[in-house]
């Protein structure tokens, strides 16, 4: 422990975190191996005691806990309740933590024997509805994000070891892609959740091209209701813009109330 | 001398994804010796069910968090061969491109910091940054070089935004990809560097005759398509995945298995170079011959080296593709696909070996079936077999509790498994 180190000659602490993955594509901790030119002086802001994907050693005495990955079997919430007794501060790393995410995609047929079935057969298999962290423990802190932004990660972890505030922007996607002078998607024919998406990942899709899906979750005054107006007065796919909405478990409430309209009406 | 054992580890680190080493010997007798997979799983094909084509891609391509390019492509392939459509030569030379450069940046991730530790006595990569400076910064210029080219290729390293169905949604610049080119030059150097570092360790001296299944090349290391080839004789082709797959399930394992000819196969990096050695380029192929791999090398431990020798075989792949790419002007990124009813499969070698994603449509481009064979579910079955015979050849050996221990972790992290992927 280097105790000494100053930052505007205040002393700043190197705290001690764990990193762990519950059910995942583990890509969000990958993220974080991710930025090279920036990974060692990131290594040395805190002192990871627990990382079970890039190191043997592993201790139980964190002060700061990154979870990734949604809840889907009753032995991860029995983990994740003793790593909340661990920790001072949980963090849920990335949409699969905040939302579910993609793993919740499974929910909405609303019968979990069927899926077990369409992928397993009659062999028997533990599984139970995928759900976010905060559905079992309180969450201190959410980045979000499929991926989560090394860099974006990278500012809110400094905060965090320096104790300052962090903020997470409160306007959409579409600040951030229109700032940028993008073409719209909806202009290339693409429903685009940007308007109603939390910001902060600076228009990472839509900036190459691809629609905005929403794994940021809601931007706190999104306005659905006006988002489903444009797409239907531009006529494109509702379909298509409930596979955006119902993706990574964001926008499960809206996302549900679209697919019961579109199964009513078909 | 008579041993004793109990080896137990849970949630073996330095892997991708939640898996179980157990092993117990009484008196030179192998009572357990067991390779356990406890992932939790996700239901991915149950996911596509009922989504439109374009779900396909994008929803796949977050099963895996390391190869999450090579997800992408597979499922494009399966969508694009279901369709009957046949991709431009540009956007099968940008997804090669690609797909080579997630190859280096997941190789050069295991080679360095998952399995480099154990050779160099520590428990993970960050003492290495203290101990061997300069190895690090090699190993991290690799990364960078190839994750910032997916990023100018795919839009973004891990889950990229510009690959679909068609094609691209746009093109990379010229002059990033000539900047690329001379980077992917230097790290010619930064892989021979490595080589060396390599030549120094000592290998565990254990092999176990194995049936190896890839892609089959033709007239070039193959990557993406094709024949399916074992080195036990079987040739398959690409549609007709499940004779090479042969899924089942078992007690130890929330992963799927596979069996062919035997009992169990292998896959990923040691099966393509065992299949294709003669298709490798000049420098992988001096490479090769430096550390000592030559075909067919039946000792698992050699896939690292096997890794090895493909990050030089793609540097040099790329920087013909970037070559081609160059020489001609930019055609249109992205081409019109037509959706028709029937059943399309891809079969891509990722990192860690053959991956199959098959889907079948209606009418309208809905799936109907999905089915994903993962390479390390492929991988399974063997190295669980791999675990007992080595329990055995320890026992020969008359090994410590503590090198049993760490050879068993050795061996599975040889694999550079994906368990999570291979759960999906």
């Amino acid at each position: 422990m280097t105790a000494e180190r100053q930052y505007l000659g205040v002393p700043i602490p190197r705290p001690r975190v764990g990193f762990f993955e519950l059910s995942s594509c583990e890509g969000c901790q990958l993220q974080l191996l991710n930025n090279e030119s920036t990974l060692l002086d990131f290594l040395d802001l805190v002192e990871i005691v627990n990382f079970r994907e890039g190191m043997k050693e592993a201790a139980d005495d964190y002060q700061i806990a990154f979870v990734e990955g949604s809840v889907t079997r009753r032995d991860e919430v029995e983990r994740l309740q003793k790593i909340r007794h661990n920790a001072q501060q949980v963090v849920a790393l990335g949409s699969c933590a905040c939302f579910g995410g993609v793993n919740q995609l499974k929910n909405r047929f609303g019968d979990l024997e069927w899926v077990k079935r369409e992928v397993y057969g009659d062999y028997p298999i533990d599984s139970q509805e995928a759900r976010p962290l905060s559905a079992y423990i309180k969450v201190d802190l959410e980045i979000y994000g499929c991926p989560i932004k090394k860099e974006e990660v990278e500012r809110i972890v400094t905060n965090l070891v320096l104790g300052k505030a962090v903020n997470h922007p409160k306007y959409p996607v579409c600040m951030e892609c229109k700032a940028k002078e993008n073409i719209c998607l909806f202009e290339l024919g693409e429903p685009c959740l940007g308007p109603i998406t939390r910001a902060g990942c600076d228009a990472w899709c839509t900036s190459n091209r691809l629609a905005c899906w929403g794994c940021r979750g809601p931007a706190p005054e999104a306005n659905v209701e006006e988002l489903l107006a444009i797409v239907a007065r531009k006529k494109m796919s509702m379909e298509r813009l409930l596979d955006r909405l119902e993706c990574f478990g964001g926008f499960a409430g809206a996302a549900d109330t679209l697919r019961r309209k579109l199964k009513g009406g078909a | 001398m008579k041993i004793s054992c109990e080896v137990d580890v849970r949630h073996l680190s330095r892997v991708e994804g939640h898996g179980n080493i157990r092993i117990a010997i009484k008196n030179g007798e192998v009572k357990e010796a067991r390779w356990e997979v406890v992932e939790t799983p996700r239901f991915f094909e149950a996911m596509l069910v009922g989504k439109l084509y374009e779900n396909a891609p994008y929803i796949c391509g977050r099963i895996c968090g390391i190869c999450s390019i090579g997800h992408t492509l597979t499922a494009i392939r399966a969508i694009e061969n279901g369709f009957g459509f046949i991709p431009s030569e540009q956007t099968a030379r940008l997804r090669l491109l690609l797909k080579h450069m997630e190859t280096l940046q997941s190789h050069i991730l295991h080679i360095y910091f998952l399995a480099a530790p154990d050779f160099l006595g520590v428990g993970s990569v960050l003492p290495l940054t203290k101990s061997h400076p300069e190895v690090v910064q090699q190993a991290l210029r690799l990364k960078m070089v190839a994750n910032d080219l997916c990023d100018e290729v795919g839009g973004r390293r891990l889950h990229p935004t510009r690959t679909v169905v068609g094609g691209f949604t746009m093109v990379p610049d010229k002059y990033a990809l000539a900047g690329f080119r001379k980077r992917l030059q230097a790290s010619l150097a930064d892989l021979m560097a490595g080589a060396e570092l390599f030549a120094t360790f000592t290998l565990p001296s254990f092999s176990r005759e194995t049936e190896f299944v890839s892609l089959q090349g033709e007239g070039e290391y193959p990557f993406i398509g094709g024949n399916l080839l074992s080195s036990d004789g079987v040739v398959k082709q690409e549609n007709d995945y499940r004779a090479m797959s042969n899924e089942y399930m078992a007690d130890f394992s929330t992963s799927k298995l596979s069996r062919l000819s035997r009992k169990s196969f292998a896959v990923g990096a040691l099966a393509r170079l065992n299949n294709n050695f003669d298709y490798l380029r000049p420098q992988a192929t001096a490479i090769a011959g430096k550390l000592g791999l030559r075909p067919i090398s039946h000792n698992p431990f050699m896939n690292t080296i096997a890794q090895v020798v493909e990050c030089v075989q793609v540097v040099e792949e790329a920087i013909t593709l970037i070559d081609a790419l160059l020489a001609v002007p930019w055609q249109q990124a992205r081409q019109e696909v037509e959706a028709r009813a029937g059943m399309g499969v891809g079969a891509v070698e990722v990192p860690r070996g053959i991956l199959y994603h098959c889907l079948e449509f209606d009418g309208d481009g809905r799936i109907q079936k999905a089915d994903c064979v993962i390479p390390t579910s492929q991988n399974h079955a063997n190295i669980y077999h791999d675990i007992e015979e080595l329990a055995l050849y320890c026992v020969q050996q008359g090994k410590s509790d503590k090198e049993i221990e760490l050879l068993a972790e050795m061996l599975v992290r040889a694999y550079d498994p994906c368990i999570s992927c291979s759960v999906h």
